[in-house]
């Protein structure tokens, strides 16, 4: 994808070409960066990205280390003994572990989108370009997949999957790929019959039959022509799925068969926070994981709302 | 139409096939052995542990424990629970609060959903619209389970307006969860009848409707809301199917005794048949969703035919 925007985009120091170079890529820029919808959503994700990446900048310490969570200050209120979101029944600090807790939300979100997309894209290429029997039999097994449901589907693999049991940074990325797996599996069918229907629209138009009829190889014809001609509808599918991944994770760590115990997640936060008696007594729990996870997924929400919007040519 | 009826339905076979073999495979691959917790904190008797294994078939290969299972399946035999009832008999029971649930959500996201849509796409980038576009990135953006906790919270224990769980099955206990299970599916619904409104609302054939003289109010309420109701049926139709998959978590948090809970359990307690069975009777209410909302879209839809 970045090959085509570079391709499309005219160096700045060529004015007089900039109106014959615009392709949909520019276009859609060009709609995008005017909305201020776009601007706040893009703040707003650097600002968690940054804390997933370096949550020492906001000055929240390790909830993990030892030491950390004092029994005696347990489910003091925001803004007593030092902790501005207050400490919860561990006496851990909510602060640093809501903090602590966007990078595995974070991960799991992007790293799902990524696998489903390309993954359904792939698919749904070579089925939309062979047809026929290949596209029959993959198109089945898409049917099975996106008839279960996303969290139902996701629950159930998670309980079969074998789960890592002590913390170390292997199984980190082990637990954090496990729930990966699980989402990925069952949101692939979407991208692929996005995929799959626009490679059918563009594959009898002209310029491909012109490529073909230049002697292009089958790979070429599709990974030159096809394939940046349909993206643009996959693309504004998984900017849009890439909150509900994230709420999904959330939701699945909250019944705890997602991240296990012993990584910080917002889930997680919130699932200790949520047996009726500690709602009763310490609210505060509930709430700033709760906020900060909402509005990561809002967040994600707005820039595929944009993204959609620019790339979706009927509304224009 | 019988004939694209009967080929939609003949499509359903492979792909329950293909359902049940893959939650087959998965709630085979699940760790923990089977008979693990059946005697307390006992080691089970060598004899029960090898007739438990032969009643359920546990030591033949997967395939022909899958067959035989596919099998009871078709002969409406889903197996018996550890606790003596058979799978049948609690989905007899549960089934219904489930779907009292999912129409209460149903109704929920219809009635209030196209209402809201319809306020706000009447006057596009207007004062309601911008109040109904902003609530509705709101309820998106806050998880099912989110939602819930802060319900009960809310309105069961500060307000006390509804009974915090719904154990009993009443009514008026399944309301608050009901709207909790819609409030996603309400949000989707709005922005559909808002968007396919404004779309309608600038087609010729409104413009037409006005030119020859019809008031406002028909040439809005008649012809235009017809058509862009269309696709808002085929979506609430649709997520009943979903709903009813989705209800698990609002389930387990206000303790209905759903379908839901049944599967849940099942997987807490390592209980193939209680996970298979019932997943597979709601890709089925899924798969006959789409296909009644297929059939109801030529019904109301001339335009669109079958066959």
């Amino acid at each position: 994808m970045t090959e085509i925007v570079t391709a499309a985009t005219p160096r700045p120091d060529e004015p007089a070409s900039r109106e014959q170079a615009r392709s949909l890529w520019t276009d859609a820029w060009d709609i995008m960066r005017r909305r201020p919808i776009f601007w706040i959503a893009m703040v707003l994700i650097v600002v968690f990205v940054l804390m997933a990446v370096w949550p020492a900048l906001f000055r929240a310490d390790n909830p993990l280390l030892p030491n950390m969570c004092l029994l005696e200050r347990a489910r003091q209120a925001p803004g007593v003994g030092g902790s501005a979101f207050g400490f919860d029944s561990q006496g851990c600090s909510i602060y640093d572990q809501t903090i602590y807790g966007a990078r595995a939300s974070i991960l799991v979100g992007i790293i799902t989108t990524i696998v489903a997309s390309v993954f359904g894209a792939i698919l749904g290429t070579i089925a939309g370009y062979l047809e026929g029997w290949v596209d029959a039999v993959l198109s089945r097994i898409a049917d099975v997949f996106f008839a279960l449901p996303l969290l139902l589907g996701a629950i159930v693999i998670m309980t079969a999957l074998p789960t890592p049991s002590s913390p170390s940074t292997g199984n980190y990325w082990l637990s954090i790929f496990r729930v990966v797996l699980a989402m990925a599996l069952l949101g692939w069918p979407y991208p692929f019959r996005i995929m799959r229907s626009a490679v059918i629209q563009v594959k009898p138009n002209e310029y491909v039959l012109a490529a073909r009829a230049l002697g292009a190889s089958p790979l070429r014809m599709v990974t030159s022509h096809v394939v940046p001609n349909s993206l643009s509808p996959v693309i504004v599918v998984a900017t849009n799925d890439l909150g509900s991944y994230i709420a999904t994770e959330a939701t699945l760590s909250f019944l705890g068969v997602g991240l296990p115990s012993w990584i910080v997640s917002w889930g997680g936060s919130i699932s200790n926070a949520s047996s009726l008696g500690l709602i009763r007594q310490a609210p505060f729990m509930l709430l700033f994981p709760s906020l900060f996870l909402c509005l990561t997924i809002l967040s994600f929400i707005m820039l595929g709302e944009v993204v959609r919007d620019a790339l979706d040519p009927k509304l224009r | 139409m019988g004939k694209f009826i009967t080929r939609r339905l003949l499509q359903m076979i492979p792909v329950l096939i293909g359902t049940t073999l893959l939650l087959y495979f998965l709630a085979f691959a699940m760790p923990g052995d089977p008979t693990a917790g059946l005697c307390g904190d006992r080691q089970c008797p060598a004899q029960y542990v090898a007739q438990f294994r032969a009643e359920y078939h546990l030591d033949d290969p997967f395939f022909m424990q899958y067959l035989n299972y596919l099998n009871n399946l078709v002969h409406g035999n889903f197996g018996v629970l550890l606790n003596g009832h058979t799978v049948v008999q609690e989905l007899a029971v549960r089934y219904p609060n489930t779907v009292k649930l999912a129409v209460i959500a149903v109704i929920f996201e219809a009635v209030v959903g196209m209402a809201a849509g319809i306020l706000a796409g009447i006057r596009k980038g207007g004062f309601i619209d911008t109040l109904v576009t902003l609530f509705t990135l709101l309820l998106l953006s806050i998880p099912v389970f989110v939602i819930g906790s802060l319900a009960q919270l809310v309105f069961g224990i500060k307000l006390g307006w509804f009974p915090v769980t719904a154990g009993d099955g009443g009514l008026y206990s399944l309301l608050m969860p009901g709207l909790v299970l819609g409030a996603l599916s309400l949000a989707y619904s709005t922005r559909l009848t808002r968007t396919s409104l404004v779309e309608n609302l600038r087609a010729d054939y409104v413009r037409t409707a006005k030119a020859k003289g019809l008031s406002n109010a028909r040439a809005i309420g008649i012809h235009a809301l017809r058509n862009s109701l269309l696709p808002v049926i085929t979506y609430i139709g649709a997520s009943f199917g979903g709903l009813m998959g989705g209800a698990i978590v609002t389930e387990r948090l206000f303790n209905i005794q759903g379908i839901g809970l049944l599967i849940w359990n099942g997987i807490l307690q390592k209980q193939r048949v209680a996970i298979v069975g019932p997943v597979t009777v709601l890709v089925l209410v899924f798969l006959l969703a789409n296909l009644i909302v297929d059939v109801l879209y030529a019904v109301l839809d001339p335009r669109i035919s079958h066959d």
